[in-house]
């Protein structure tokens, strides 16, 4: 039996995507591969069962993902039998941007946040689907589950609309476009034990195993491929560890771990003292770099 | 840290006996909503440390607590709710205690957040009202219980904060205490829990303050865990308002939604609303496999015995206890948008997944905040609070709100912005009945005119050609038609191009052309439209007679009192210049009488004043004869 809140959670972010599917024209769920995007694509499975979700998957890949992570998006989308769009920001690879040339702050937004409006503007979609929470970061936590965008995707904080029960407000000016988050009353405890009690399945890097790793500035990261740079004398070593959130992985930080299982993980994260995001290097460039970046039209 | 709070961990959701409980806090600026969740998600444990790490260092910059840890900057996640150390939307914060899972909302106390504040309530099961004890109550108290009220929160903490300040004096904390027992019993609100607290002290929120032995009751806490709170449960019996139509291929056809009241079972029989057509459940579909039953909370798909035609916005219920149907309905309102609301226009209903056009047909009063007593109005302004009569352009299905949120909640869409105006609360129907739409209903003049928020008149405008008649009406249409009144202009020339081209200008034809003008002028009044008859209309029998067509009250004589001299001087047609020479008969002013009316309704110089000077006249009249209600 799933646990009544959890029952509580999936009902409603089920009713939240109905209202997607019948309020805009051209809807997209952005996939981010991540644990979020997992459950998320499982509650569209189940919001229009025994029809496919109405609308097509879409990736913004900065071509710094973890390797793992593209095989687990591709078998995805194969075995759901979902379209997914994959779209890098062709403006970035020609002026050769990456996180090591650039810095985390402009790769991020060159590959990230332009990638995600470039997307949006192609394929003209006007409602894009993904897996914020609120428990995630202070200003996710003021943001609205239907999240308007302005013509140019900004978000403007300080005039959101009022959302009352669950109701929601749809309209959209010319150009217009609305971000929606069906995660946003799940904690991060509530994600794992829904994926735990509904076999949702993960990308591997979420468990704890012996992987390379270089430790800076206190951060850990895995040597994924032959582009990190090795500084003089580094030598990648082999530890177990396992990630809490996934990003481009020269800018995620993995966790000493020993969790190789669902039940290791979810207690680990019950004694956990340090918040999910802390090992997302772009998050603490600056303070309020989140709201910075949303506003900018980052997801 | 005492032991009831050590025993508090971050998210730990091990029991689940009780429902999550959502709350919020709420009361007026600088009373400590922030500091006081933030103080609580210290003390339970519920802030990881690079979060409060964080915090310590901002409390540097932007704290008001000198270097000490500021717990509001736990919430205020906002630049400039930092900068200005003000809660400017509301924020979500999600913790547990070994017995119950909470979701609180903070939310801001100023006023022109009201709309955020809204946001956070409806979706609510309890309010922490917080007081600064030094202060009392204020407006804001005020207003803030009577939205929760209206909300249909029925438990409310009142905290009284800052009890430290006031040298945790019991005395201050039942002055209080009874101060607000006389607002909540004036609101209604079933039941008040008053706690004294000190929010950046920790006293008396998850532990019992030791400054304060006279208090014996509940920690904020403890309330917290124990209160039987459930406003989204209804009485009412099983609907499902139909979100989405599932139709993967031919051989399927599902009604997807989700329970808002009572039960389903497989082979119970339903009514689709608002056509009424009925049929019985054959299936409950889910990803997880087909149920037997589905209860409230639940999203689901229904499959039907028999195909009928059902749409998103059509509600499935059960046979037996049906929702009303109906297109008007009185409500009380939350207004939140900047623009005023004014009767007559046009709005976006949304309730629910139910849409319709809808006009405010009647303000029938606002809130008063300092009395909380109903005070007639014909506006709303933003955070006013009042009780209006709605009116929509397709029938809705409707429970009370206090019966039902999800069936009574609506919310206003400006159609120009996009904008969300209003939190709409439905009180009741104003035409009961579940048949209406098989009922035929005698509309009548005033109710077709109260839907428009105003009322209808013939406003006959009399003057010789070229004395500003034309001008003047336009004027004035213009002016009411910006205020979202509804009028129309007969103008003689007009019609004389279309419904009278087939007469002339002898006597005989000038009254056949007054009697079709006013016959027409009265079917715009009994229509509800403010109708503007502009004519030079020279004789007063005509004028006598097409007045007594109308209703009293109705026909309002408006004499264009413009010198001859003026109006031939002014000539805009060349009239006069061909009349003199003889090419135009029986010209009025010329060579025919023009017969001055003795008591005009509203006399206007019109050779002295400007047309929108004239046109303000005639709205002042029209305002003093309760035509039209302006500020």
């Amino acid at each position: 039996m799933l646990q009544s809140h959890l029952k509580d959670l999936e009902a409603r972010s089920i009713h939240i995507f109905r209202e997607v599917a019948a309020q805009f024209e051209r809807p997209v769920l952005m996939y981010s591969i991540g644990k979020d995007s997992s459950v998320l694509l499982h509650l569209a499975l189940k919001a229009f069962y025994p029809a496919k979700p109405p609308f097509p998957l879409l990736h913004i890949d900065t071509t710094w993902k973890f390797r793992e992570m593209i095989e687990f998006r591709d078998q995805t989308a194969e075995r759901h039998g979902l379209q997914m769009h994959v779209h890098i920001n062709q403006d970035g690879i020609a002026a050769g941007v990456g996180p090591f040339s650039h810095g985390s702050a402009v790769h991020t937004d060159v590959m990230k946040t332009q990638g995600l409006r470039q997307a949006l503007d192609q394929f003209q979609f006007d409602a894009a689907i993904g897996g914020a929470r609120r428990d995630e970061e202070q200003s996710r936590a003021k943001e609205r589950i239907f999240s308007h965008r302005t013509v140019d995707h900004r978000w403007d904080p300080r005039h959101q609309r009022p959302e009352l029960w669950n109701t929601f407000n749809c309209r959209l000016g010319a150009g217009e476009s609305m971000r929606v988050f069906p995660l946003s009353d799940w904690t991060e405890v509530d994600i794992w034990q829904y994926i735990r009690h509904e076999k949702i399945s993960l990308v591997p890097l979420y468990f704890a195993k012996q992987r390379p790793v270089v430790e800076r500035d206190g951060v850990l990261i895995m040597v994924d491929d032959e582009r990190l740079p090795l500084e003089d004398g580094e030598v990648p070593q082999m530890r177990s560890v396992r990630f809490r959130t996934l990003g481009c992985y020269p800018l995620t930080g993995a966790v000493e771990s020993e969790a190789a299982t669902l039940d290791d993980v979810i207690g680990e994260l019950l004694s956990s003292q340090v918040s999910e995001r802390q090992g997302r290097v772009i998050d603490s460039d600056q303070a309020s770099s989140m709201e910075k970046k949303k506003e900018e039209g980052y997801f | 840290m005492d032991e009831l709070a050590s025993n508090v961990r971050r998210n730990d959701a091990s029991s689940t006996s009780k429902p999550v409980l959502r709350l919020l806090t709420c009361g007026s600026v600088d009373d400590g909503k922030s500091t006081l969740i933030g103080r609580l998600l210290f003390d339970s444990g519920g802030v990881p440390e690079d979060t409060l790490a964080a915090a310590k260092k901002l409390s540097e910059t932007f704290g008001t607590t000198e270097g000490d840890l500021d717990y509001a900057l736990l919430l205020d996640g906002l630049q400039a709710e930092r900068a200005q150390g003000i809660t400017i939307d509301v924020a979500y914060r999600y913790f547990s205690s070994p017995k119950r899972k909470f979701i609180i909302a903070d939310t801001p106390g100023h006023v022109q957040y009201t709309r955020n504040m809204v946001t956070g309530a409806s979706n609510c099961d309890l309010a922490l009202l917080l007081v600064d004890a030094r202060n009392g109550i204020s407006d804001q108290t005020r207003r803030h219980a009577c939205i929760v009220n209206l909300m249909g929160i029925r438990d409310v903490v009142l905290a009284v904060n800052k009890m430290d300040l006031v040298e945790f004096d019991e005395a201050r904390f039942r002055e209080i205490e009874a101060a607000f027992q006389e607002i909540s019993a004036k609101l209604g609100i079933a039941s008040v829990t008053s706690i004294p607290v000190s929010a950046l002290l920790g006293e008396n929120l998850t532990r019992r303050s030791s400054s304060m032995p006279w208090y014996q009751g509940k920690t904020i806490l403890q309330h917290m865990e124990d209160v039987d709170a459930n406003v989204a449960i209804s009485g009412a019996g099983f609907r499902m308002p139909v979100q989405w139509v599932c139709r993967p291929n031919q051989e399927f056809r599902g009604y997807a939604g989700s329970i808002v009241s009572g039960e389903v079972r497989t082979g119970d029989a339903v009514v689709a609303l608002p056509s009424a057509q009925t049929s019985q459940i054959s299936d409950i579909v889910t990803y997880d496999g087909s149920c037997d039953s589905a209860h409230v909370g639940d999203a689901v798909t229904l499959s039907l015995t028999t195909d009928i035609d059902i749409s998103r916005g059509d509600v499935i219920c059960t046979a037996k206890d049906r929702p009303q149907v109906a297109n008007q309905f009185s409500a009380h309102i939350v207004w939140m948008q900047q623009q005023p609301l004014l009767g007559g226009r046009t709005y976006v209903l949304q309730l629910g997944v139910q849409r319709a056009l809808a006009h405010v047909s009647r303000i029938k009063h606002k809130l008063n905040l300092e009395t909380l007593d109903a005070t007639p109005t014909h506006k709303l302004e933003a955070n006013d609070v009042g009780v209006c009569n709605i009116s929509t352009n397709k029938p809705l299905v409707i429970d009370p709100y206090l019966d039902s949120r999800h069936m009574g909640g609506f919310m206003l869409i400006d159609r120009a912005t996009n904008e969300t105006a209003c939190a709409g609360m439905i009180e009741h129907a104003l035409y009961r009945g579940q048949n209406i739409h098989l009922q035929s209903i005698d509309v009548s003049r005033d109710q077709r005119s109260e839907i428009k928020g105003h009322k209808s008149c013939c406003l006959w405008f009399t003057g010789l050609s070229g004395s500003g008649k034309s001008t003047v009406a336009n004027a004035l249409e213009r002016r009411l038609h910006e205020n979202g009144f509804h009028t129309y202009i007969l103008d003689g020339d007009n019609v004389r191009h279309g419904l009278n081209q087939d007469l002339g200008f002898t006597d005989a034809d000038r009254v056949e052309n007054i009697r079709r003008v006013s016959e027409v002028s009265k079917l715009m009044v009994d229509a509800g439209l403010i109708t503007i008859v502009s004519f030079i209309s020279p004789f007063r029998a005509e004028r006598r007679s097409a007045r007594e067509r109308f209703g009293d009250g109705e026909f309002i004589e408006v004499f264009v009192d413009t010198p001859l001299e003026i109006c031939e001087a002014r000539d805009a047609k060349g009239l006069y210049a061909k009349a003199r020479a003889g090419k135009i008969p029986n010209f009025t002013g010329i060579s025919s009488p023009y017969e001055a009316p003795d008591a005009p309704d509203i006399h206007l110089a019109g050779g002295e004043k400007t047309p929108d000077e004239l046109a303000d006249l005639i709205i002042k009249e029209l305002t003093n004869r309760n035509v039209i209600f302006a500020d």
